[in-house]
């Protein structure tokens, strides 16, 4: 453990990374993911085929094939995102955490998006017909009845979403952002001896952070049971 | 595909709106792919030279027999060794011994939980799978071969539980019934039903486990994206290459999604697919991230 200890600075920073490009990731997929999703379930089907276009297309290929597009093919086409630097505390955004971090909300969104749309589906149609049958208008049916239930019925696929998430930002650390998996592989080359120690320490504070992402899902998922 | 809970059958206003909006959308979509195309000419990205790599028979053969092959390769030998992991520690969970479902379900949470990445060079350099580091391409191909098996079996894991779980109870009552012991009543009644209901979910699991060879490339080991750059590092042709190798991946992918919705309406029917998140509840039609 003292080679951990003895380099927690460097290590907090490293986890400081991780967890930054975990939350712009998690905001900028949701984003994207709930327009996604409501040009998926929307009545527009030019933009329903091309949504889910999009879903296929970006499920079917792995994060690091996306993020290697936006940090090595994208500067090709003049994608360089140069116009970000950052700096907050000691964590330096710079163009390739940009490239990156673009990388894998692209990727996410896909996801997201399927999470939602699971949630619409989950509500039941007799609900919709109900609502209608006492007269409630559109836009009183989607605000009173079927967001709230499809809003609740997505929180747990939502969050299995975002935990895969967390643990797919370690992809960034093979191409240039000094986040928790690269710094775990720069302190292994260091200290040959104490490898397993090294791991076992990174893996755990991983299975912390899913562990509290995952019990704050099931609470909120208890608490907001439908029926 | 409008969806019958959100809207109801539109009307003749409705219809005409939406074709307005169908117009609009329809032109704001070719502009985005006008100026994608637009930019892709502007760099010169449709020059041939850029192209040409890629269809000399050699970078073919490369793409195909080292890339696509050994990536397929990597991924059914952890897929069928995390199936046995899986069946080991899914029974495991559901022992009545504490002493062994305790530690089964530790093992099985602590590897959902680790990154891929962390396990693969931890397995590369410290445990050195069959080698490891000083056995080169050997080394890393099996270093990503166990870190997949760990990984997708401790997902397996679950939906192996799940799918026990997921026979109807009365089966079990019956062949305990008739005098079976424990272990026939899972070897015999139970496994073979929970087979059928987990098929589909092991086949989307290697889509997963697919996706992530990718990673192999953080540690040297020769599949489709190691091949993918040393291509475009040497022709400087980042955009062709990465176009490429996409679609290889895609196209795998897409076949195996379709053989695993094909499986579902075989074996299941029309029932929602087992899925197993990290939260209790479901996880997306059936693909994990």
């Amino acid at each position: 453990m003292n080679v951990v200890l003895d380099n927690a600075g460097a290590v907090a920073l490293a986890f400081g990374y991780t967890l930054s490009l975990f939350v712009v990731a998690a905001v900028l997929s949701g984003i994207f993911g709930t327009i996604l999703a409501a040009m998926r379930v929307g009545p527009i089907s030019v933009l329903s085929k091309a949504a889910t276009f999009y879903v296929t297309i970006v499920r079917n290929t792995p994060l690091l094939i996306v993020i290697i597009f936006f940090r090595f093919a994208g500067p090709k086409i003049g994608l360089t995102w140069s116009f970000v630097d950052i700096q907050i505390g000691n964590l330096n955004l710079n163009n390739l955490y940009a490239a990156c971090v673009v990388g894998l909300s692209v990727y996410t969104t896909a996801f997201v998006c399927e999470a939602l749309r699971s949630g619409v589906n989950a509500v039941d149609l007799g609900q919709a017909e109900a609502a209608r049958a006492i007269g409630l208008t559109f836009s009183g049916v989607m605000r009173e009845v079927i967001l709230p239930q499809a809003f609740r019925a997505s929180v747990p696929p939502m969050v299995s979403v975002q935990i895969a998430m967390l643990k797919n930002t370690t992809v960034c650390g093979v191409l240039g952002v000094f986040e928790a998996f690269a710094r775990m592989k720069g302190l292994t080359n260091d200290n040959a001896t104490a490898r397993t120690e090294i791991f076992l320490a990174f893996a755990l504070i991983f299975v912390v952070l899913v562990e509290i992402l995952s019990l704050a899902a099931n609470r909120l998922e208890r608490r907001w049971r439908i029926a | 595909m409008a969806s019958a809970v959100l809207f109801d059958a539109p009307g003749p206003k409705t219809i005409r709106r939406h074709r307005t909006y169908t117009i609009a959308a329809s032109i704001g979509l070719l502009l985005v792919v006008a100026l994608i195309g637009w930019r892709l000419q502007q760099t010169g990205q449709f020059a041939y030279a850029k192209w040409e790599p890629l269809l000399t028979p050699k970078y073919i053969e490369a793409l195909l027999v080292d890339g696509l092959l050994k990536t397929l390769q990597m991924a059914f030998t952890s897929i069928i060794f995390a199936v046995v992991f899986g069946v080991l520690f899914g029974v495991g969970k559901l022992s009545e011994h504490a002493w062994i479902r305790w530690p089964s379900w530790l093992i099985v949470e602590f590897f959902r939980a680790v990154p891929v990445l962390l396990m693969m060079i931890f397995f590369f350099y410290e445990v050195k799978v069959a080698g490891g580091v000083s056995n080169g391409s050997t080394g890393a191909y099996w270093s990503v071969v166990a870190a997949l098996t760990v990984y997708n079996g401790a997902v397996l894991a679950e939906v192996f539980r799940a799918g026990v779980l997921a026979v109807p109870k009365g089966q079990a009552e019956a062949a305990y019934a008739i005098g079976m012991r424990k272990t026939q009543v899972m070897s015999i009644v139970l496994l073979p039903q929970a087979v059928k209901i987990m098929l589909p979910a092991i086949i989307s699991q290697c889509v997963v486990a697919l996706k992530d060879t990718s990673l192999g490339y953080a540690i040297g080991a020769i599949g489709l994206s190691t091949v993918g750059r040393s291509i475009y590092n040497g022709f400087q042709n980042q955009i062709q290459t990465v176009f490429v190798v996409a679609l290889l991946y895609i196209a795998a992918n897409y076949l195996l999604t379709l053989l695993a919705t094909y499986v579902q309406h075989r074996l299941v029917g029309e029932k929602a697919a087992l899925e197993v998140g990290m939260v209790s509840g479901a996880v997306p039609d059936g693909r994990a991230v």
